[in-house]
């Protein structure tokens, strides 16, 4: 197990009820789309942010990783949607 | 030497006096291309939008995209700030300027900061409605992605 802060922007923010937490996350939570699905049990609220995996992105240490890249043992992950500044 | 300079700020930006701060006292500079992103009133409907952003990341990226640009194109320099917060309509929500010794390069320096940052740069838009409803957050479109595409 080890600790790291969620941080949670836009609609995923709105729909999991939080804009950051502290998770204990397992040891075979691996990769960040591990963690997507890691996180998809926690709750309806949870389920219902991260529904549709594919457009949910990811950042570690606030850079952008692709879903099958290890989290290795980061101070804080990013999940958000796709991105509308500009 | 390339200056960069990134802002991720509240307050509204005087576009003249960037282009003035990126280009005075400079004899190398032979062209300046700038952008400016407005909030539209989307036909009367909007009353404003309001930009969430990851602070510290929308910095960060921003600060990326445009290295990349200034290695890319040869730049002299490049400015890009971009604003949080609620934003009224005919507001400003975004400038790049991009500095460089002919215009090709400031062209497409500019384009190509603007490519990025909509697709990578850690924002979101959402839209209030003038009947006081929130319309909600404003999807991400393909055609921003084909336009980022087209660099790689």
């Amino acid at each position: 197990m080890r600790e790291v802060r969620l941080v949670y922007f836009a609609w995923v923010r709105e729909r999991i009820g939080l804009g950051d937490e502290i998770v204990s996350l397992p040891d075979d939570v691996v990769t960040a789309g591990d963690l997507i699905a890691f996180l998809k049990n926690r709750g309806e609220d949870y389920a219902a942010a991260l529904e549709h995996e594919n457009v949910i992105r990811v950042a570690i240490d606030q850079e952008h990783v692709e879903h099958d890249e290890p989290l290795g043992s980061p101070r804080e992950i990013a999940l958000f949607p796709p991105m509308t500044g500009g | 030497m390339a200056s960069v300079t990134v802002r991720v700020q509240a307050e509204d930006f005087d576009t003249a006096a960037e282009i003035e701060a990126l280009s005075a006292g400079r004899t190398d500079i032979g062209a300046v291309v700038t952008f400016s992103g407005l909030c539209r009133e989307e036909k009367g409907l909007l009353s404003a939008l309001e930009l969430e952003h990851y602070p510290g990341m929308a910095e960060a990226e921003i600060r990326r995209i445009c290295e990349e640009a200034v290695a890319r194109f040869d730049l002299q320099g490049a400015t890009a700030i971009h604003r949080f917060g609620r934003i009224d309509p005919g507001g400003r929500i975004v400038l790049v300027i991009a500095a460089s010794t002919h215009r090709q390069a400031a062209f497409d320096g500019a384009s190509f900061i603007m490519d990025y940052l909509k697709t990578a740069a850690p924002f979101w838009k959402k839209e209030h409605l003038k009947d006081g409803t929130a319309r909600g957050w404003v999807s991400a479109k393909d055609a921003d992605d084909t336009a980022r595409d087209r660099w790689s």
